[in-house]
C-alpha cells in the first residue's frame, strides 16, 4: 500500500493538489461507510481521512460531534472501524489516515493499536489531543508499525513551534485554517496564506489545510495559496448524514467530485 | 517555558509537583488541540510572573478579605461532635472550615478571584467557565461583574434544572448561561462545551476552569489559589489547640475544595488526608461518580488521571446527586496522591449524602451543599475508628441554599 508520503511526491510530479475527504465511520451506518471509503476513493480522493468515533471530540464542532453520537449509538467502536478500513483495503487505493482521539489509543495499549491499526491497512494517525509535547509515546511504536504520524499546527502556534511541529511531522502537516474547531465556515481566513507561506519556507514536507473547508471555491482559493492537500469534512459528513443512506452516499460523492474538479488542473477533467 | 518549583523542595518531594511538563507522577499533561497550546503557555508564564508579584498579591489578599470576607472561621462543631462520642464520653473532635460563609457561598470563588486578577493582567476581556453545581459559575459571574469582563457560564441543561437559582444568581450578575445539551448534560459536557469556546476565542477570551483538573497549568494554579484553605487551617489550628490536625476531610469532584484543604499539609506525614467522592445510587450500580475508586488511567479535558471509562476508551456518564461531584474525571494530583498511598479515597451514596445534610442542619443549623455533605456523611464510618481526642478538620466547602429545592422533592419533612 502506498505511504502517504509517497502519495505526495507522486501528485507533487504531477503539480497536483491533494483532495483529503473525512468521513466519520459508522454513520449512518458501516454499510455505507464501506460503500463511501470506495466511492471516495473512485471519484476524486487521494487520501481519506477515517474519524473515530469518540465521546468527548474536543476539537470537533456539532457535525461531527452529532455523527460521532450517531455512530457509538449504534455501537461503533475502534475495533469495527479497523474491521471495516480492512474490508474495503484492497479496493481502496488511497492512503487512510485514521483520526482518534488520545483515549481510545491509551485504552487499548500503544503498541496493541498500532499493529492493529497497520494490520487494517491504515496508513497515517492524527491524533488532535496529543502536541507535540504529548506526542514521543506514539511517535516511537507508531513510526516502528509503518504508520505517519500526522501533527497539526494552528493559527495560534508561534514560529518556533511550528518549526518543531513540522520537523516532527510525518507524511504531511496539517494547517488548521481557522482558530476554532471543525466546521463549516462561510470563509477562508487570509491568514492562512501567510501560515502556508510561513511554513513553506521551513520545510519540503507537503502541507494540508482543514478544519472549515466545505466547497470548491475554498478548495480552490486554499490551493492557490500553495497548499499541497486540502481536507475537507464536516461538509461530507452533513451530505453523508442527510437523507436516506444512497441519497447522503450520492450527494457526497457529487461533492467530491466538485471538490476534485476545483483542485485539478485548468484544462484537465476528472478521469 | 519557564519551570520554577513552586515551593521549595523537600524530602518527600509532593509539594514541587507538578514537573515542568505539568505532571505529578504519570498524571497531568497538556493532552489539547494546538490551537490551546500557546494559550496554556501564556498562562503559565503570566501566572510564575505575578503569582508573587508585590500588585499581585496585594490585590488579591486585600479582595480576598474585603470582597470574599476571609479568613473562613475553623469551627468547633461541638453537637456533631457530642453525636459521635461513645458512650464513654471518648470520641473525635470535629471542626469545619467554614468556606460556605465565604461571599457566593462557597470556595469557588477563591479560585475564581485569583483567575481573573491574571486575566485582567493578561488583557483579556472575555471571561467563559464551565459549571456543575453553579457555585463556580455564580463565583465566575460574580469576579466578572466585580471587574466589568464578559462573561459566558457553560452549564449542561440537566444542571441548569437542579441548581436553578445559581441560574438565576448568575444571569442576575450579568453573565450569559450557555445551556449544554450534548451527552447527559451536565458537568463534562459543560466542560466540553467550554474547552471548544476557548479553541475558537483563544486570543481574546480566559477561561477560569473551575477545579483542579484539566490541563497543565489549571491543575496547579486553581491548587494555589485554593491553597488559602490550608494555609488558614494550619494558623488557626495553632491558635485554638497548638497543633496540627490529624485528619481532613473534604469531597472530591474533580477535587479543588479538597486539593486546596489538603495542600499545605502534603509534607506533614501525621495528617491523614481523606477525600469522599460521589457513589451516587452505590458503586454496584453503574450510576456514581466515584472516579479514583473504580475508574482506569485515562485522559479527558485535557488530563491524564483516573477517569470512568467503558472498555473501548469512551468516557462514561456519571451519576450524582450533587451537580457539583458529577463528573467522570478527577484531577490529575488527586490520582498521584492516590497512587502514592498519600490521601485517601473513599465514596458516598447519594442517600447517605442527603442524611448527613439533614444532620447537619439539626445538629449546628448550618445546611451544607449536597457536594460538601458526601464529605460529612464519612463521619459515620470514620468516627467509631478514631482515638480520643482526634481531631477532624472537615472542609464545609459549600452552602446548600441552592440545593434545597431539589432536597425538598427528595426530603418528606414534618
Amino acid at each position: 500500500m502506498t505511504s502517504i508520503s509517497h502519495c505526495f511526491t507522486t501528485l507533487r510530479q504531477q503539480g497536483q493538489c491533494a483532495l483529503i475527504p473525512f468521513i466519520t465511520a459508522g454513520d449512518p451506518d458501516m454499510e455505507t461507510t464501506a460503500a463511501a471509503l470506495q466511492a471516495l476513493d473512485a471519484n476524486g480522493a487521494d487520501i481519506i481521512e477515517v474519524g473515530v468515533p469518540y465521546s468527548d471530540p474536543l476539537a470537533d464542532g456539532p457535525v461531527i460531534q452529532a455523527a460521532a453520537t450517531r455512530a457509538l449509538q449504534k455501537g461503533v467502536q475502534l475495533d469495527q472501524v479497523l474491521a471495516v478500513i480492512q474490508s474495503v483495503r484492497a479496493q481502496v487505493k488511497a492512503p487512510i489516515v485514521l483520526f482518534t482521539y488520545y483515549n481510545p489509543i491509551l485504552n487499548r495499549g500503544i503498541d496493541t493499536f498500532v499493529n492493529q491499526a497497520t494490520m487494517a491497512g491504515v496508513q497515517g494517525l492524527v491524533v488532535p489531543d496529543l502536541p507535540l509535547e504529548e506526542m514521543d509515546v506514539l511517535l516511537k511504536p507508531a513510526t516502528a508499525a509503518g504508520l505517519e504520524v500526522v501533527l497539526l499546527v494552528a493559527p495560534t502556534s508561534s514560529s518556533h513551534r511550528i518549526a518543531a511541529i513540522a520537523r516532527q511531522s510525518q507524511g504531511f502537516i496539517y494547517l488548521v485554517s481557522v482558530t476554532g474547531v471543525t466546521g463549516v465556515r462561510s470563509q477562508i481566513q487570509n491568514r492562512v496564506k501567510d501560515l502556508l507561506s510561513e511554513i513553506r519556507h521551513m520545510t519540503q514536507k507537503p502541507i494540508g489545510v482543514g478544519f472549515g473547508i466545505s466547497d470548491p471555491e475554498q478548495a480552490r482559493q486554499v490551493k492557490q495559496w500553495g497548499a499541497d492537500a486540502v481536507i475537507v469534512g464536516s461538509a461530507l459528513v452533513k451530505r453523508l448524514a442527510t437523507g436516506s443512506p444512497s441519497e447522503g452516499l450520492q450527494s457526497t460523492i457529487d461533492l467530491c467530485r466538485q471538490l476534485k474538479q476545483a483542485l485539478i488542473n485548468s484544462g484537465e477533467d476528472l478521469p | 517555558m519557564i519551570s520554577t518549583p513552586l515551593t521549595p523542595l523537600s524530602p518527600t518531594g509532593f509539594t514541587q509537583l507538578p514537573d515542568s511538563h505539568g505532571r505529578f507522577g504519570r498524571f497531568g499533561g497538556k493532552y489539547v488541540p494546538e490551537t490551546l497550546m500557546p494559550a496554556l503557555a501564556e498562562l503559565e508564564t503570566a501566572y510564575y510572573l505575578y503569582r508573587s508579584h508585590p500588585d499581585f498579591v496585594a490585590e488579591l489578599q486585600q479582595l480576598l478579605r474585603d470582597y470574599v470576607g476571609r479568613a473562613t472561621p475553623l469551627y468547633f462543631a461541638e453537637r456533631l461532635t457530642h453525636y459521635y462520642q461513645r458512650p464513654d464520653g471518648t470520641g473525635p473532635q470535629i471542626y469545619l472550615k467554614r468556606e460556605d460563609l465565604n461571599h457566593t457561598g462557597a470556595h469557588k470563588i477563591n479560585n475564581a478571584l485569583g483567575q481573573v486578577l491574571l486575566a485582567k493582567r493578561m488583557g483579556k476581556q472575555r471571561i467563559i467557565a464551565e459549571t456543575g453545581a453553579g457555585q463556580h459559575g455564580v463565583a465566575t459571574a460574580t469576579v466578572c461583574a466585580r471587574f466589568g469582563l464578559d462573561c459566558v457560564i457553560y452549564m449542561g441543561i440537566h444542571d441548569m434544572e437542579r441548581q436553578a437559582l445559581n441560574v438565576f444568581r448568575m444571569r442576575l450578575m450579568g453573565a450569559r448561561v450557555h445551556p449544554v445539551e450534548a451527552g447527559t448534560g451536565t458537568l463534562k459536557d459543560a466542560t466540553s462545551e467550554a474547552i471548544r469556546d476557548w479553541v475558537t476565542n483563544v486570543e481574546t477570551t480566559h477561561y477560569i476552569l473551575g477545579s483542579v483538573a484539566g490541563p497543565h497549568p489549571y491543575p496547579m494554579i486553581v491548587r494555589d489559589f485554593q491553597a488559602v484553605i490550608g494555609k488558614e487551617t494550619r494558623q488557626q489550628c495553632l491558635e485554638k489547640w497548638g497543633g496540627l490536625p490529624d485528619i481532613l476531610l473534604a469531597c472530591v469532584g474533580g477535587g479543588s475544595n479538597a486539593m486546596g484543604l489538603f495542600h499545605e499539609f502534603i509534607e506533614e506525614p501525621t495528617v491523614r488526608l481523606i477525600g469522599i467522592e460521589a457513589a451516587g445510587e452505590g458503586v454496584m450500580t453503574h450510576k456514581h461518580a466515584a472516579t479514583l475508586t473504580l475508574g482506569r488511567i485515562g485522559v479527558l479535558h485535557g488530563a491524564m488521571s483516573y477517569l470512568l471509562q467503558d472498555n473501548h476508551g469512551q468516557v462514561l456518564e456519571a451519576h450524582s446527586i450533587s451537580a457539583g461531584l458529577d463528573y467522570p474525571g478527577v484531577g490529575p494530583e488527586h490520582s498521584y496522591l492516590k497512587d502514592a498511598g498519600r490521601a485517601e479515597y473513599y465514596s458516598i451514596t447519594d442517600d447517605q449524602a442527603l442524611a448527613a445534610l439533614q444532620q447537619l442542619s439539626q445538629l449546628e443549623g448550618i445546611i451544607p451543599a449536597l457536594e460538601t455533605s458526601h464529605g460529612i456523611a464519612y463521619l459515620e464510618t470514620l468516627c467509631p475508628t478514631l482515638a480520643d481526642g482526634t481531631k477532624v478538620v472537615i472542609n464545609c466547602s459549600g452552602r446548600g441554599d441552592k440545593d434545597v429545592q431539589a432536597v425538598s422533592q427528595r426530603l418528606q419533612l414534618y
